[in-house]
This record gives C-alpha cells, sequence and structure tokens, in this order.
C-alpha cells in the first residue's frame, strides 16, 4: 500500500519537474515583462521537432538538444525584438501583447503542421522508459529519472543564474520596476530579450523530454504548457520558487487522483487547481503582491 | 461632420440617406442571395450568419467588458447539447433555442463569479481552465454527450415551398438581424455605456454607481446565451454533434474573429464571423496554412489596425468623403 502510494508520488515527481521548466519559463516572462506567453509551449513543438529531424539525419543526441535550444531561444527573442519590442511602440497594451503571442501561437502551429506533417512520431531517445531500477520498493525508470534530473538541474541552473550572476541581478531589477532600472543604466531591452531566450530554452528541455513519453505531434505540448500554467498559478505567477513548489504538488496530485480516483478527469484537475487556488488565494503560494487597494 | 443634437439623434440606426439606401441594398442583396448564388455558398452564408451571434456575443464580453474569455468552446457544447436534448425531447425549434441560450448563460453567471476577483490573465487561464474542464466531462459522461455515436438532430422543416437549405437561410438570417437589432440596442443603452465603464476602469465606475457584480455577471449571462444560441445553430446545421466538435481551437477561432473583425464594434464582429468562415474555405487546398494565415492576420491587426477589419472600413469610409482632402 504505502510502497504503492510512493510509487505514484515518484512518478508525480518526475512529470511535474518538467512541468516546473514550463512554469519557470511562464513565471519569468510573466514578472518582467507581466505578458502571458500563450506561445509558450509551441515554441518548445518547433523546438523539439527541430531535435527529431537532426536525431533522424542521424546526429549524435547531444547535437540535437543543442540544435532544439538554440531554434527555441532563438524563436523567443526574435519574437520579442521583432514583434512586442516593435508593438509596444505603436502603443499596445498589455491584453494586446498577450493577443500577440496568441497569434505567434497559431503562426508556429500551422508552420509545424505544414513542415513535418499532422502524424505522430517518435523522437528516437537515446534513453529508454522500459529500462529500470529497483529503489527500496520503488521501480524507477531511467527515462523518469532522467526527466526529474533535466528538471533539477534546470530549475537549479535558472536559480544560480538569477541569484548569483550580474545579469540575473539586472533581471530582478527589471522585474521588480522598469522605469528605476532603466533610469539606472541596466540595458532593460537586452535584459528582457534574455528573459524570453531563457525562458524559451527551459520549455525546450521539458519538451524534449516529454517527447519520449507522449508521442510527438503538432500539438504535444498543449497539454503540459497547460499543467505548466496551472502550477504557476498554484505557486504564484511572479514567483520562481514557487513555480517549482507548485509544479511537484501539480504533479503529485495529478499521479495520485489518477490511481486513487478516476483516470479519466486526471487532467481535469489541473484546471480544478486552478480556480480553487484564483478564488481562494489568488496570488497562489508563494506569491506577493496582486492586492488592489482603493 | 455630423453633429448630433439630441440623444434620439444618436441612437439612430443609420445616420444619413446614403447609409440608410446602402443598409437596405445590402438586406436585399442577402435576401436575393440563395436565388443567385449556388448552394454552398449559400451553407457557407449560413455559417457566417450563426458564426456573427456568437462573435458578437464574445465581442459584448472581450471588446465592451474588457474580460478575456477563453471558455466558448465550452459554452458552445453547453448550448449544442441543451439543443440537441431538447429537440429530441420534442421541444419545437424556437424553445429550444431559448433554452439552450437560456443553460448557457445560467452557466456563464457561474464561471462569471471568479471574473469578479480575476483579471487580464489570470482571468484567461481559470476560463480557459473551465473550458478544458467542460470538454473533458462531455468527452467522458456519455448521458450528456449521447456516447460515442453522439447526438443526432432533425433537420428544419422546409417553410414556404422553400428547399429546406434556403428554409434555414432565411431563419439564421431572421435570426442575425435580430440580435444585430438587440446587440445595437444594448450597446447603445445605459447597460453598453455600464459595460464600457466596467471596461475602460473598473474601480471609477464602480465609484460612479456602476454596480460591478452585477455588470461583469450580465456580461458573461449575455455573452453565453449569444455562444449558447450559436452552439445550438450549429448543433442545427451540422444535424449531428459530439464534443469533439468544440475543442478549445474553436475558442480560439472566435477570439480571432474578434480581434481580427474589430474589438468592441458589431459591424466588425460580422466582418470576423466571415473571416474565419472564408478563410478555411480560400485555403482548403492548404489547410495547415489556415493557423498561419490567423496569426499574421493578428499581427498585422495588432501592429497597424488595432480596430481591425472594421477599423480598415471606417478609414477608407473617411477618406472617400473627405476626398480630394486628406
Amino acid at each position: 500500500m504505502i510502497d504503492q502510494m510512493l510509487q505514484y508520488v515518484f512518478t508525480g515527481l518526475s512529470a511535474g519537474s518538467l512541468y516546473a521548466l514550463v512554469a519557470l519559463g511562464i513565471v519569468l516572462i510573466y514578472r518582467s515583462t507581466r505578458v502571458l506567453n500563450f506561445a509558450h509551449g509551441d515554441i518548445a513543438t518547433v523546438a523539439t521537432f527541430v531535435a527529431y529531424s537532426a536525431l533522424s539525419q542521424q546526429y549524435s543526441f547531444f547535437v540535437a538538444f543543442g540544435a532544439a535550444l538554440v531554434v527555441g531561444a532563438a524563436v523567443g527573442v526574435a519574437f520579442y525584438f521583432g514583434v512586442l519590442v516593435k508593438a509596444q511602440r505603436e502603443g499596445a497594451n498589455l491584453l494586446g501583447m498577450v493577443i500577440l503571442t496568441l497569434g505567434l501561437a497559431l503562426i508556429i502551429q500551422g508552420a509545424v503542421v505544414w513542415y513535418w506533417g499532422a502524424e505522430p512520431v517518435a523522437l528516437p531517445f537515446p534513453i529508454s522508459d522500459t529500462r529500470t531500477y529497483t529503489i527500496g520498493a520503488v521501480v524507477v525508470s531511467q527515462l523518469s529519472l532522467a526527466s526529474l534530473g533535466a528538471g533539477l538541474v534546470g530549475s537549479l541552473l535558472l536559480y544560480l543564474l538569477v541569484q548569483k550572476t550580474r545579469l540575473g541581478l539586472a533581471m530582478r531589477a527589471t522585474s521588480e520596476n522598469l522605469m528605476a532600472a532603466q533610469t539606472l543604466g541596466i540595458p532593460t531591452r537586452m535584459v528582457l530579450g534574455v528573459s524570453w531566450g531563457v525562458a524559451a530554452a527551459l520549455s525546450v528541455v521539458a519538451g524534449v523530454f516529454l517527447a519520449p513519453a507522449l508521442l510527438l505531434d503538432p500539438f504535444f505540448m498543449l497539454d503540459p504548457f497547460l499543467k505548466g500554467f496551472a502550477a504557476a498559478v498554484l505557486g504564484g505567477l511572479n514567483s520562481l520558487p514557487g513555480a517549482v513548489v507548485g509544479a511537484l504538488i501539480l504533479g503529485v496530485a495529478e499521479s495520485l487522483t489518477g490511481a486513487y480516483l478516476a483516470i479519466q478527469f486526471k487532467n481535469t484537475l489541473a484546471f480544478l487547481i486552478i480556480i480553487v487556488v484564483l478564488l481562494v488565494r489568488p496570488e497562489g503560494l508563494l506569491g506577493k503582491e496582486f492586492k488592489e487597494r482603493v | 461632420m455630423d453633429l448630433i443634437e439630441s440623444y434620439r439623434e444618436d441612437l439612430r440606426f443609420a445616420r444619413r440617406p446614403i447609409a440608410r439606401v446602402l443598409l437596405g441594398l445590402l438586406l436585399a442583396a442577402l435576401l436575393g442571395l440563395p436565388w443567385v448564388a449556388p448552394d454552398h455558398l449559400v451553407f457557407l452564408a449560413t455559417l457566417v450568419a450563426l458564426y456573427s451571434i456568437g462573435v458578437m456575443g464574445q465581442n459584448i464580453l472581450i471588446g465592451y467588458t474588457g474580460q478575456i474569455s477563453f471558455a466558448q468552446a465550452a459554452f458552445l457544447a453547453i448550448g449544442a447539447f441543451a439543443f440537441g436534448h431538447l429537440r429530441i425531447g420534442g421541444v419545437p425549434f424556437p424553445l429550444a433555442l431559448v433554452g439552450a441560450g437560456t443553460v448557457a448563460a445560467v452557466v456563464g453567471v457561474l464561471v462569471g463569479f471568479p471574473s469578479l476577483r480575476l483579471k487580464g490573465p489570470y482571468l484567461a487561464i481559470a476560463t480557459l481552465g473551465f473550458g478544458v474542464a467542460v470538454y473533458q466531462v462531455f468527452v467522458n459522461v456519455e448521458l450528456l454527450s449521447g456516447g460515442r455515436t453522439g447526438l443526432a438532430i432533425a433537420k428544419l422543416k422546409p417553410l414556404f415551398g422553400l428547399s429546406a437549405m434556403h428554409t434555414q437561410y432565411y431563419v439564421y438570417l431572421l435570426l442575425l438581424a435580430l440580435f444585430t437589432l438587440v446587440t445595437y440596442n444594448l450597446v447603445s443603452s445605459y447597460v453598453g455605456r455600464a459595460l464600457v465603464a466596467v471596461r475602460d476602469s473598473d474601480i471609477a465606475a464602480e465609484v460612479n454607481g456602476v454596480n460591478l457584480t452585477r455588470y461583469k455577471l450580465l456580461a458573461f449571462a449575455i455573452s453565453s446565451f449569444y455562444t449558447g444560441v450559436h452552439g445550438a445553430l450549429y448543433a442545427q446545421v451540422l444535424g449531428h454533434i459530439e464534443p469533439q466538435i468544440f475543442n478549445i481551437l474553436e475558442s480560439l477561432t472566435l477570439f480571432v474573429a474578434v480581434v481580427i473583425g474589430g474589438i468592441a464594434s458589431i459591424e466588425g464582429s460580422i466582418l470576423g464571423a466571415l473571416f474565419v468562415i472564408a478563410v478555411p474555405k480560400l485555403f482548403s487546398e492548404y489547410r495547415e496554412l489556415v493557423p498561419i494565415v490567423y496569426g499574421v492576420a493578428i499581427l498585422i491587426v495588432l501592429m497597424f489596425e488595432p480596430l481591425g477589419l472594421y477599423g480598415g472600413w471606417l478609414k477608407t469610409r473617411l477618406y472617400f468623403r473627405n476626398w480630394p482632402f486628406r
């Protein structure tokens, strides 16, 4: 009984750590530009397909992974500089910018279907999900171990970047107060561009590690993306640690729901969580601000 | 320049004689369409008519009240299935239509409650979540969705010796005219002004005596009523419904129609509906390009023409009215 539960908890944690990467990207963009990026999942999709193409042309996994990261980050940065900055100069408001990311999402979806087709394909992945290890009473597949590792390493690298480097300091300053950061000589445009790139790269990592478990099709990131949203809201949309905590909780809750309640409502859970959290504690578990007083 | 001297004049539907003539011509053209156009064009026009109703409802919520909602597919599904069950239970078409709208409106009020506390992106996600949840409920609960086979809906009976296709077209055109008139009157009444006030600054609106709770919920109720009717009419056209039809892409399509047609404009809603029906038809050889066209159109609209197709039309009109001056 306990062993079985531990098993489910572990499965949940490994899924949750990938949701964490998606959630971190969403939070990173949200807290610096106040834009909810609806194209977040789609950027990961196109980058994962790039990895798929590279792998099927016999490039090594690391080359393919690197190419995916570069493409994902490049799309994010290009969208920020090419579209959002221009739109801001034209005086687009926040709603307008959110709609723009929706437009980007549609463009990427169309492009992926056009170039790679809508048929699901399997990503040739060096880490198998059939080879398993037994730790105590818990059976761990290589893939879920790797996912957990990827999630932790990604989160840790982001933590180091944001907390321990000059660039991270600039990012924090910019997200805290854009005007003040500009006045102090921080090149905020550049910093925000970097945020977009890093966020996109994080979601690409999640995409590449999710692809072997789900099949790779043009809409395969929609679900993880929505889960990432849910996790980010649960943890607080402007808190990076909150995103990780929220994602892990969501992953475990989801896995336990699937096991003990009803498997077909596993995916609905995320949204129940969102709605309840938003009603009870809109700022999330670890979030601050978001109190409107007059 | 048209000076408005009284409130009555402000409410007038067509302000100048030429506008009245053009409106009359447009109506005559729409009435005469089935007699000259082939059947598949009539069918497309029917689709545009029913989409226009949904887009208008969505525009009341997004454009006039400023509440983003991605739950439209859920309301479409609720409207469509309520309509389906009512029709199968033997309720006549008009009553079933009202019933479908009412069920959707009641659910809309329930969804509207989070909107009292949430704003902008938070509301967008909450409604997105609601949309997905409703979708999954319909997919998994066979009692609602009619199981694997879905619900079959009887076709409309032909009236006045017209063909079934033409009857459907005229009924839908009549409904569109009705909804357009109602919407016009709604947005130029005190209700419409209250909604716009909520959009522009809800705090200022509240200070000026607009009851936020009432008007936000009202906006949700009205918009979901329209969307429910849209769902019902869509179900009637399809003749057979299953939950998979009402996926998240359907919400996006309605959203795209609002943005491209023109935010906060009724004519824009109809143009937007025309756009989302016409583009997939024009690109039927290259189906996969449709989302790209939508996306690029959104980028162009937001960066160069924030009022959408209707804004473009206004500018053209102004250009010709002031010609040769600029």
